[in-house]
């Protein structure tokens, strides 16, 4: 792709750049990383007028070429040409919201100072409109000396327009390219001349932000804000539940008929043994909880579109603060209910290194959407479906009091690491509130897909592979026909875990448990998979389905010992891809090692306490 | 009168900002929001319950979080 020219989306945030980008690349989409930072790199391949094609790359937002974190740097880098192993743009569409122009012209202006051929695109009309401004983009343009588009990213209008406007840019490429003015020029000046800028394009102005006002006057109401945030909370839990039930019911039965077919069609012997109790059982335990993340994802695109994200870290300010975080915390933090990782690497958009190395140290303890496979097999197993109130029903509730405790828990931790480990003052909490926006379908559907995607390449990767190896660790040595000694006993896993065993006991955890564990290292959901494979060679059962698994959980542990193994989850650092990353962001093997460590006791002293007071109870 | 004390719905210009009372990242960033002198201002939403912390202000059309330590930097006359 590297003959063809690069054209660069660049824009503040909040500018309806990612709508924009998906709007002009639809599906054709490439994610990589910035060599040597860990930046993401988004791009896509568009046709120019002339049929050419271009590359499009969408470049981290930032309010000015002056970076105050390592996304923004890489957006300054780009545009000057100083990025390695990225080219210079041979244009760049500057993207700004009409509803902002005084703000978003002063960053136009510095990048139409790089003397780059460029285009504007004049985004989010339409809410500019409603919100009582009236443009003019000819005179915005006359006095730019640039073309103006008029855009509607998420109603894709405009777009043609923008395609034109950017072949004719590229084609004149050569003559503006020599012109290159890199002199600074002082911030105020520019705040200036962009206020005069507005003021020339603006031909009409009413008092700004009506809804906005309404909706903000609601949820951030110093009561009932606080009450609609957990009760959105709430509600995505519950639905996580109940909205998958239907899917999960439709995979069970697919994933039955296939493992049918190969009783059918194939001898019993050990090839058959491989492919329905480690192949078909490992993937199909974690694909079968596909539809409960997507549902957990299609929450959190939702709140982050349409605005509501940031009201929700404007709330959770003040207790983050407490513990010596910000409220921008809490979207990393967020999303890391999803996944750990894309969590990790979303503190990047913290300023404050301390503010972030925090973060980063507590985010393993959000409870990810791996650990929702393990949780809802011990529930399913272990917890009465009940109703405890209208619309409450137990197991959702169990559920909520394991995410409560792995916030607690990550509260607790971050006061801890915030006094001693990271001391000192930091930046604090500084954000804009964009508009708020429905959310297309089109880009939840598109973010939606490109998480599946990279979930079932992990299921049908590391997890059928650690499935695999696990079930070859179980199958072998084979035990003599005759002994007394069950084939989990004999095999080399069944060895592992006798040693594994004496560590966990104290805790509650029997044999089973600690097996579970040592291949959940790789992903904590292959713990299911793991236990399903242990039970099922256990008792030369070939029907696995997960009502089996439960029975047979059921069976062989006791309430405490599930609630400790529950507890244990919450808290562990059982995922290799979470440590490697949180090595990459914090550049060396300190903090992963310190982060390891103290998540391993946090677990062992959790689930212990959690075993004991159980029994105790007699639970 | 600072930021931090004018009352939610007043409306009011800055005069001055204080950069020196805030750090180099945090003067850009508060630049970068569109705190400058002459920038109209209106404190419009507070943190939850009893807390004053943070604050949304509107500045110019934008909506912007910062906490009271910082909006104590902007000085403001009311309209």
């Amino acid at each position: 792709m590297s003959a063809l020219p690069l054209v660069a989306l660049v824009g503040n945030p909040n500018a309806g750049k990612s709508a924009l980008f998906n709007a002009l690349t639809g599906a054709r989409q490439k994610t990589g990383n910035y060599p040597g930072v860990t930046v993401e790199r988004h791009s896509g391949r568009i046709s120019l007028d002339d049929g050419r094609p271009a590359e499009l790359v969408d470049l981290p937002g930032t309010y000015s070429l002056t970076p105050t974190s390592p996304d923004e740097a890489v957006t300054r880098d780009v545009v000057m040409g100083r990025q390695a192993g990225e080219r210079r743009p041979a244009a760049i569409i500057i993207v700004v919201d009409a509803c902002n122009l005084d703000n978003h012209l002063r960053f136009a202006l510095e990048l139409i100072a790089l003397g780059l051929p460029c285009v504007v695109a004049l985004n989010m009309v339409d809410l500019a409109e409603r919100d009582g401004l009236t443009l003019s983009a000819e005179k915005l343009s006359a006095e730019l000396g640039v073309p103006v588009i008029p855009t509607i990213a998420v109603r894709k209008r405009g777009l043609e327009d923008l395609r034109t406007a950017v072949t004719d840019a590229l084609s004149t490429a050569p003559s503006q390219a020599d012109r290159a003015v890199t002199t600074p020029v002082a911030l105020g000046d520019l705040r200036r001349e962009a206020s005069r800028l507005a003021h020339a394009a603006i031909l009409a102005e009413r008092p700004a932000r009506r809804t906005t006002r309404m909706i903000d006057s609601v949820v951030l109401h110093p009561i009932a804000g606080p009450i609609i945030l957990f009760a959105t909370l709430f509600a995505m839990f519950q639905l996580v539940y109940s909205a998958a039930e239907a899917p999960v019911a439709l995979i069970e039965a697919g994933l039955g008929q296939i493992q049918d077919w190969v009783l059918r069609v194939m001898p019993d012997n050990l090839l058959r043994s491989a492919i329905i109790d480690g192949v078909i059982a490992g993937v199909g335990a974690v694909i079968v909880f596909l539809p409960q993340i997507l549902v957990l994802f299609a929450f959190i695109l939702v709140l982050e579109m349409s605005g509501y994200m940031v009201r929700a870290a404007f709330i959770m300010d003040r207790l983050m603060a407490g513990v010596g975080l910000s409220g921008r915390a809490f979207i990393p933090l967020l999303s890391s209910f999803a996944c750990a990782v894309p969590g990790i690497m979303a503190t990047r958009t913290i300023e404050d290194p301390r503010d972030r190395l925090t973060t980063i140290l507590i985010a393993p303890l959000m409870t990810c959407s791996a650990r929702l496979p393990v949780y809802a097999v011990i529930i399913g197993a272990f917890i009465p479906d009940q109703r405890v109130g209208p619309g409450i029903g137990l197991q959702g509730l169990v559920l909520f009091g394991l995410y409560l405790s792995g916030i607690a828990g990550a509260m607790l931790a971050a006061l801890l690491i915030r006094r001693t480990m990271v001391p000192g003052r930091s930046l604090g909490f500084m954000m804009e509130m964009p508009r708020y926006q429905l959310p297309s379908l089109k880009d939840v559907a598109l973010g939606l897909w490109q998480r599946a995607v990279s979930f079932l390449k992990r299921a049908g990767t590391i997890i059928a592979l650690t499935t695999l190896v696990l079930w070859a660790l179980l199958s072998f040595p084979q035990v003599p026909n005759g002994s007394a000694k069950s084939q989990i006993d004999h095999s080399i896993a069944g060895r592992i875990a006798s040693g594994l065993e004496v560590v966990v006991a104290p805790i509650g955890f029997n044999r089973d448990m600690a097996l579970a564990l040592i291949p959940a290292m790789a992903a904590r959901e292959v713990a299911v998979s793991a236990l399903a494979t242990t039970y099922a060679v256990d008792a030369k059962d070939e029907a696995t389905t997960e009502q089996r698994l439960r029975e047979r959980l059921r069976a062989g542990w006791t309430l405490p010992m599930a609630l400790a193994f529950l507890a244990w989850f919450v808290f562990a650092p059982q995922c290799i891809s979470t440590i490697a990353v949180v090595r990459r962001e914090t550049n060396g093997w300190k903090w992963p090692a310190i982060m390891v460590g103290y998540l391993f006791a946090l677990a062992y002293v959790a689930a212990g306490a959690t075993y004991w007071f159980a029994t105790s109870l007699g639970l | 009168m600072q930021l931090d004390t004018l009352p939610l719905n007043r409306v009011a210009r800055i005069i001055e900002v204080d950069w020196s009372q805030l750090g180099e990242a945090e003067g850009h960033r508060l630049r970068c929001l569109g705190f400058e002198a002459g920038v109209e201002v209106e404190p419009l939403h507070r943190g939850w319950l009893l807390a004053r912390d943070p604050l949304a202000v509107r500045v110019g059309r934008m909506t912007v979080a910062i906490r009271l330590a910082h909006a104590s930097a902007v000085t403001v006359a009311p309209l």
